[in-house]
């Protein structure tokens, strides 16, 4: 048999109607005891609601040759998830069929189940017991994963004295020494420090150049392509494009980031929660004064952003943030960064812009990514604030080489010193 | 478990029944779930086993002083703190592990979203783990009956294992309807407490059978837990009982487990979604 995973036509429907289903038993009641004529209003008023039912995934179909390791890709809410789930048999599909030859073992986080009152060698046991593992299965690998969490002397400890990198270490190594023949994975790399993170990555390409059959769901562009020779692309629950990951990857980038524009920002700045010390306003990038997302490397670029303080508030600073598209952070300044100490920030209205210099950014897309907090107390966003910007080449890096597409996230003018001798 | 398995994920029918075959390979999780919970349970409290004999020991004090001194309920000729303690034993099993249990679905919402395993290991874990109250609580029955100097039964040894039986059989019943009613009905969870309080009033442990009016006594046999206490109580002090009172339990307690069983499973498909 040549196929690990076989999945054909898998469908899942969510039903978003609040009066769908009664969630408490008084709804309910109240409505068996209603009248016939009331009942029929409900039945209108249900019908009414197909049309807010969520086609999480439809018709997708996919196979997964024995030995492979592909990535499932997407936005937010595109159906990865769901498709994740059902893989992983935590909710069923409304339709469709898949087949898994072989030992599967699913990974939706790491640490499933971990309790911290129990010791490093309880927790260790209770989830390799939850993931999937037989109690002889969990003695014979014990040591091996004590191991490689490097926790030996603090095995008999209750967990919830563990650093978080210890509780990571842990966990993870668990879920690393399942050795199923497929395995199912969502974005557990995306936790833990760089070097753990690291770490994870070379266990899992192991895992993948063992022959066993890998799924893996992920944000993280980079990993994507190391790991996985194929990659499937979901958009509104249905499969765009399968292919070889470097193709898809670099395909999906382009799309999402010519997505999300100005008015986008206006309607998530409006939408957030109120903060008791500050709101923000607008936030705008410009050239020569003129507002654009479309920037020329040989201009400055100015983001501008407008908020008012309610209060006069120490420590409070904007963060701004300058992301590639795998998500890698190029830049981060903070606005009173360079003052002896966190300065007192005045009520009132404010326009703050910063300036990126002329011959200072690659051309290629970019995320910024602006963030308002309060030194040592909290992030006064609930999210940071995103906006794509897409620069073009017009200064004079490179200039004398202009088919030239530099690899670099940014191309800042360096002085170059030429003697001749 | 090596060797080629293949493993169909598809949409499942709502009437499907228990895959038995299935609840047995998961029986070690159901094993660590328990485990987990007995150790946590006694780690976190800090009276930890106490806790199991302190709660009955209490009741029976309060009911001694309330019931027996003050209103003079009868109890079958047995000193009535023994008779309240042996009828609170069955009892507070009951009503720790129907409130446990009704509460084990929602309660475990971070393995469900995460893990697949049978949900039906959940109410029936949370019910093994408070069978250890039970038996550290019984134990405490000894010293008791030292101090009243009352020597127990020797039927007590067929007996108090059987109606045991019946019981974990009653409560796995209802914990497995109450789990899956609770996550569909948020509210509920707020009556169950409420309506358990309400029921052991209803059941003979602070006064005797012998004490309920004729006209009455069916209505309480009714009761599954009537015939659970009298049957636990009367078989410890040697007294007689009706049989029949218990295996109205056990036949009401496997039509529980087996229509609780269809409608968890029904659930169950959905309960990720909902929960």
């Amino acid at each position: 048999m040549d196929h690990a995973v076989r999945a054909e036509g898998i469908s899942k429907l969510y039903r978003i109607g609040a009066m769908r289903d009664p969630r408490t038993l008084r709804e309910t009641l109240i409505d068996a005891l209603a009248s016939p004529f009331r009942r029929g209003e409900w039945r209108r008023a249900r019908e009414r609601e197909e049309d807010r039912d969520l086609w999480a995934l439809r018709d997708i179909s996919f196979e997964v040759r024995r030995g492979e390791a592909i990535a499932i890709i997407g936005q937010n809410g595109a159906g990865k998830s769901t498709l994740l789930k059902i893989l992983s048999r935590i909710t069923e599909p409304t339709s469709g069929r898949i087949e898994l030859h072989g030992r599967v073992s699913s990974l939706l986080e790491v640490g499933t189940g971990f309790h911290p009152e129990l010791t490093g060698r309880e927790n260790i046991q209770l989830n390799g017991a939850i993931l999937g593992m037989t109690r002889r299965e969990i003695r014979e690998r014990f040591d091996d994963i004590v191991g490689f969490a490097e926790v030996e002397r603090f095995i008999d400890t209750p967990v919830k004295y563990f650093s978080s990198g210890m509780y990571m270490r842990l966990a993870f190594a668990v879920a690393a020494h399942l050795e199923p023949e497929i395995l199912v994975v969502d974005e557990v790399l995306a936790v833990g420090d760089a070097a753990f993170q690291a770490k994870c990555l070379r266990k899992m390409s192991d895992v993948a150049s063992h022959g066993r059959t890998v799924l893996f769901v992920s944000h993280n562009m980079p990993a994507v392509k190391s790991l996985c020779q194929t990659a499937i692309w979901l958009r509104e629950g249905v499969v765009v494009e399968r292919g070889e990951s470097d193709a898809v990857v670099a395909r999906y980038l382009q799309h999402s980031t010519s997505r999300a524009g100005r008015e986008d920002v206006a309607r998530v700045i409006a939408a957030f929660p109120p903060d008791p010390a500050m709101r923000l306003l607008s936030i705008r990038t410009l050239q020569r004064g003129m507002e654009t997302t479309n920037v020329l490397n040989g201009e400055p670029l100015e983001i501008e952003v407008e908020f008012e303080m309610f209060a006069a508030t120490l420590g409070f600073h904007l963060t701004l943030q300058l992301l590639d598209l795998e998500e890698t952070i190029v830049l981060e300044s903070i606005h009173n960064g360079d003052s002896e100490r966190p300065p007192l920030v005045a009520e009132g209205r404010y326009v703050i812009s910063a300036i990126i210099p002329e011959n200072f950014l690659a051309a290629r897309p970019y995320q910024l990514r602006i963030d308002a907090g309060i030194a040592n107390v909290r992030s006064c966003l609930p999210e940071k604030v995103r906006l794509n910007i897409d620069v073009q080449q017009s200064g004079i890096v490179n200039r004398a080489y202009p088919g030239y597409a530099t690899p670099a996230r940014i191309a800042p003018l360096l002085e170059w010193i030429v003697r001749k001798e | 478990m090596r060797g080629e398995s293949t493993l169909v994920i598809e949409p499942s029918s709502p009437w499907r029944g228990v895959d038995v075959a299935e609840l047995w390979r998961y029986r070690e999780l159901l094993y660590f779930l328990v485990w987990r919970d007995v150790k946590v349970r006694y780690k976190q409290t800090i009276l930890g086993m106490a806790w199991a004999i302190v709660q009955p020991l209490m009741a029976m004090i309060i009911f001694a002083f309330f019931f027996g001194r003050i209103a003079k309920l009868p109890s079958d000729g047995i000193p009535y703190p023994l008779f309240a303690y042996a009828g609170l034993l069955p009892w507070t099993f009951f009503a720790s592990a129907v409130n446990s249990g009704s509460m084990s679905l929602v309660g475990s919402t971070h393995l469900i979203t995460k893990v697949y395993f049978p949900r039906l290991l959940l109410p029936l874990a949370a019910v093994a783990t408070v069978l250890f109250d039970f038996f550290i609580a019984l134990l405490m029955l000894i010293p008791l009956m030292i101090w009243k100097r009352i020597v127990p039964s020797p039927l007590a040894l067929v007996w108090v294992p059987l109606v045991m039986i019946v019981t974990l059989l009653l409560v796995a019943g209802i914990s497995i309807w109450l789990s899956a009613l609770v996550a569909r009905f948020r509210d509920l969870r707020h009556v169950i407490p409420f309506a358990v309080q309400i029921w052991m009033f209803a059941t003979p442990i602070v006064y005797p059978l012998s004490f309920v009016p004729p006209r009455w006594r069916a209505l309480v046999i009714a009761n599954p837990m009537t015939g659970i206490v009298e049957t636990f109580r009367a078989s410890i002090f040697g007294r007689p009982f009706a049989v029949e009172a218990l295996v109205i339990a056990l036949v009401i307690a496997l039509v529980l487990i087996a229509t609780g069983s269809i409608y968890f499973r029904r659930l169950e498909r959905m309960v990720a979604d909902v929960i």
